[in-house]
């Protein structure tokens, strides 16, 4: 059951080495830091999710963020009424998420294409708005769901595990705290487990049922296949994902907000899914951390530090330097993720990953060895 | 150094023990060995340097509190490394800071885009404290960010001091050791400005709440509500208005036949200079009710707001933490520096922004160390003047300052675009001062947690 093909194995190690060596190839650019390195890793759960869905079927859900924020708020809650114990809040977590998306899928795959896009929307927002102002006992609204020191953490007290000193209790994963590598390397292992489970699924009948819904429905039900049941499966799944995805970040930051459940990032989790290359196994990896990167790095520019970067052009054009420039950064860093994602529609329609499938065919000629047929990989819908 | 004395507690066996067991576990922890050499989190000592991490929403609704608040940040930096004119290091006092930097370093800092988001400004927060090793975080525009920050380096054991935050949350139910605002809040607000709404309005009115739906919102609408019905007002309704709404017709509309004779407009930045003048061409202003002449309160303004809002604002009543036209010789230098660096006038964010950023350098000079328990205890109880708020008073039981509140009005003939509102009363520190135990909440341990 848990065993791969010599292919998928040797994957798997690479990737388990590269994520676990994080800290190490992070460093050069900046963003060898706790902090951005569990958002790497978690964002690069939530695509993996999010992958199985769309890359597989072809189904194009615009309303995984509410599966996040499902995720996140459960974990928040299950930290105030049980314990401080990790395990139980990601396992309620997933639960919970995948409850929820039972509910969303079973009436959103009713339709298909854009309908079923839009009707995953439309529950994400509602969510939103649910979240935000709507259900405020349960969610704080804008403030965002916080653990306070009189929570019941039944479970906690029942062990006689008080906190001590006068703090804030801390999400411990067997008695032990995290703090930010703890919690990166936690991350590091869902992910890697993760990555594990979506190669099996990729490998197994079910996967390839799911693919060949995506070549073509209408075939696939006259052979005989009740199509429904794969389709609502592979989005509980997904949900699930995008649940522990948002548990992990409560788990690393014991806090959940609304703004995880808006529009803009489900978008997100599509972008980087595209970006890197729709039903690749590592595709969504590589465009999360892009993506993830970019924004830290992009968003974080300002004025001054533009300033200071065209420092040596004389004035005039300076000033017109800083000025383009600043559209492009801070706020503005969206313009450019867009700009990189028409390109990479335009240019490389399966992502990062037909890039690097083209080059290392390129390379295989160069060598004079005969290419492989590449693979058409199929643009995004 | 004191610290050096301590006993090893129980959560740092435990964080140690942790990290022997991954380090042993996993090879590239290697790079994290400095991160538990300190004593606490980005002691200068170690790293070499003094970064103070300025945290504001350069995007978003309150964009332009954003901006401003930075500026005074950065003049803050300059005062204190003793470049330009020094600005309030002039009338401060007591004084520790000898305009040659903190304990003889000279303040870095690095900025950060909060984009008016709780999730966006603690990842913010932790890139500063994790990353750019900032000994201090400071920075808000909204309450949500500030005790969303506040929690988060309470966990890193940073001190988190806050910018505009105006929720009673924040040093009330949500206060934290390693938190402190300098700004005033909701209760002091409402007490402030009841004398005023009752000597121009009377005490028989019917109000109508519009609330902007967050922490702020909540208490501002709860402190006014109390204090105007301590007068004897009615509350008719009290409304949520989602954060950041635009368009306030759909509740203005039922406003017209509520049988309100006041509209409260609990909105902030960008909210208030919609809603405002959205209830303005809805002709309130101009409208009879019960035989009274309609009237708007906005409780918390600021110069910003008013200029926002344009014609809307004039002859509305509503408080100010400070304003630039006050006569005190602390809000003399200040205002006289930053105009001649940025050429406007200070709005208040700038004000508290500046101020915090000095009062911090200030403790931790007096303090002798970066140590964050020494310099907590060095703010804590703080009593100072000539910061532009007359004698104020760090109060050590929530961290919250104690000084005059101003209750300004909307001017009826601006000479200038900044000259936009009237001083109209100074509130003093003893009538707003209250009992902390009456929004609860805890501070927590001073042992400072590795980040």
């Amino acid at each position: 059951m848990l065993s791969l093909s010599r292919k998928d194995l040797i994957s798997l190690v690479i990737f388990a080495a590269v994520v676990v060596a994080m800290p190490l190839w992070l460093a050069p650019f900046g963003a060898a830091y706790p902090g951005l390195m569990q958002k790497f890793a978690i964002a690069a759960i939530f695509a993996i999710g999010f992958n199985i869905l769309f890359g597989l079927t072809g189904y194009l859900s615009f309303g995984h963020a509410a599966f996040l924020g499902v995720g996140s708020y459960t974990t928040v809650w299950t930290f105030k009424l049980l314990g401080m114990e990790i395990l139980p809040a990601i396992i309620f977590a997933i639960i919970v998420a995948g409850l929820f998306s039972l509910i969303i899928g079973y009436f959103s795959l009713r339709r298909t294409g854009i309908y079923f896009s839009i009707l995953t929307l439309a529950f994400a927002q509602m969510s939103y708005s649910l979240a935000y102002s709507v259900l405020t006992p349960i969610t704080n609204g804008e403030t965002g769901l916080l653990l306070a020191r009189g929570d019941p953490r039944v479970l906690d007290m029942a062990f006689g595990n008080q906190v001590d000193g006068a703090g804030l209790p801390f999400p411990t994963l067997f008695g032990m705290e995290l703090g930010g590598y703890g919690g990166f390397y936690l991350c590091a292992v869902v992910l890697i487990l993760s990555f594990f489970i979506s190669q099996k699924i990729f490998a197994s009948p079910f996967g390839m049922a799911l693919r060949s819904i995506k070549s073509n429905q209408m075939r696939m039900s006259y052979t005989g296949f009740d199509i429904k049941p794969y389709l609502l499966t592979a989005f509980v799944i997904s949900g699930m994902f995008a649940g522990l995805a948002g548990a992990l970040m409560s788990v690393t930051d014991p806090l959940a907000g609304a703004e995880r459940m808006k529009w803009t990032e489900s978008g997100n989790v599509v972008l980087m899914t595209i970006l890197g290359g729709v039903g690749t196994l590592f595709g969504p990896v590589i465009g999360a951390w892009l993506i993830e990167y970019f924004e830290n790095i992009f968003s974080a520019i300002n004025y001054n530090m533009l300033n200071g970067f065209f420092g040596f052009l004389p004035d005039g054009v300076r000033d017109v330097a800083v000025t383009v420039s600043s559209k492009f950064v801070g706020e503005g860093w969206h313009l450019t993720l867009g700009l990189l994602f028409v390109v990479v529609v335009v240019f490389l329609p399966g992502g990062v990953m037909e890039g690097v499938r083209r080059l290392s065919a390129y390379f295989k000629d160069r060598t004079g060895r005969t290419p492989e047929p590449v693979t058409k990989a199929s643009a995004a819908e | 150094m004191s610290d050096l004395k301590r006993g090893i507690s129980r959560r740092r066996v435990i964080k140690t023990g942790m990290a022997g067991i991954l380090a042993t576990g996993v090879s590239p922890l290697i790079i994290s060995k400095g991160a538990w050499a300190q004593e606490f989190c980005n002691n200068p000592e170690v790293t070499g340097k003094a970064v103070f991490g300025f945290n504001v929403p350069l995007t978003g609704p309150y964009t332009e509190e954003g901006l401003d608040s930075l500026n005074g940040y950065q003049l803050a930096v300059k005062h204190i490394n003793g470049e330009g004119d020094g600005g309030i290091l002039k009338t401060l006092k007591p004084l520790a800071l000898e305009g040659n930097g903190v304990l003889g370093k000279k303040i870095e800092f690095v900025t950060g885009d909060t984009q008016t988001n709780t999730d966006v400004a603690r990842d913010g927060a932790r890139r500063m404290i994790e990353r750019d090793g900032a000994v201090v975080v400071t920075g808000s525009v909204t309450s949500g960010e500030a005790i969303a920050q506040q929690a988060l380096c309470q966990e890193m054991g940073v001190i988190y001091m806050s910018g505009l935050t105006h929720s009673n949350d924040t040093t009330g139910k949500d206060k934290r050791r390693y938190g402190f605002r300098h700004f005033f809040n909701a209760y002091q607000s409402g007490v402030a400005i009841a004398p005023f709404l009752a000597a121009e309005y009377g005490n028989e009115r019917r109000a109508y709440h519009l609330t902007a739906d967050y922490t702020w919102g909540w208490t501002q609408e709860e402190s006014i509500k109390n204090a105007t019905e301590a007068l004897g007002w009615e509350t008719v309704n009290a409304v949520r208005t989602p954060l950041g709404a635009g368009d306030y017709s759909q509740f203005l509309t039922p406003v017209l036949n509520s049988g309100a004779d006041v509209l409260i407009l609990n909105h902030y930045g960008l909210d208030m200079v919609n809603s405002l003048p959205q209830a303005v061409q809805f002709g309130l202003r101009d409208r009879q009710v019960n035989g009274k002449q309609f009237e708007i309160v906005v409780p918390m303004f600021s110069e910003l707001m008013a200029v926002g809002a344009g014609e809307a604002v004039r002859g509305i009543i509503g408080t100010s933490n400070w304003q630039w036209g006050l006569e005190d010789e602390g809000t003399k230098a200040f205002t006289t520096s930053y105009g001649s660096e940025y050429g406007v006038p200070p709005s208040q964010a700038a004000h508290t922004s500046y101020v915090q950023a000095i009062l911090y350098a200030d403790a931790v000079q007096r303090a002798g160390t970066f140590y964050p328990p020494e310099v907590i205890r060095a703010l804590e109880g703080f009593e100072f003047d000539g910061a532009g708020n007359g004698p104020t008073l760090y109060r050590d039981a929530d961290h919250q300052c104690f000084k005059e509140v101003l209750v300004v009005r909307g001017n009826e003939n601006p000479t200038s675009n900044f000259d936009v509102l009237n001083v109209i009363g100074q509130t003093s520190r003893e009538e707003v001062i209250y009992d902390p135990s009456i929004f609860g909440g805890e501070l927590g341990p001073y042992e400072p947690n590795q980040c």
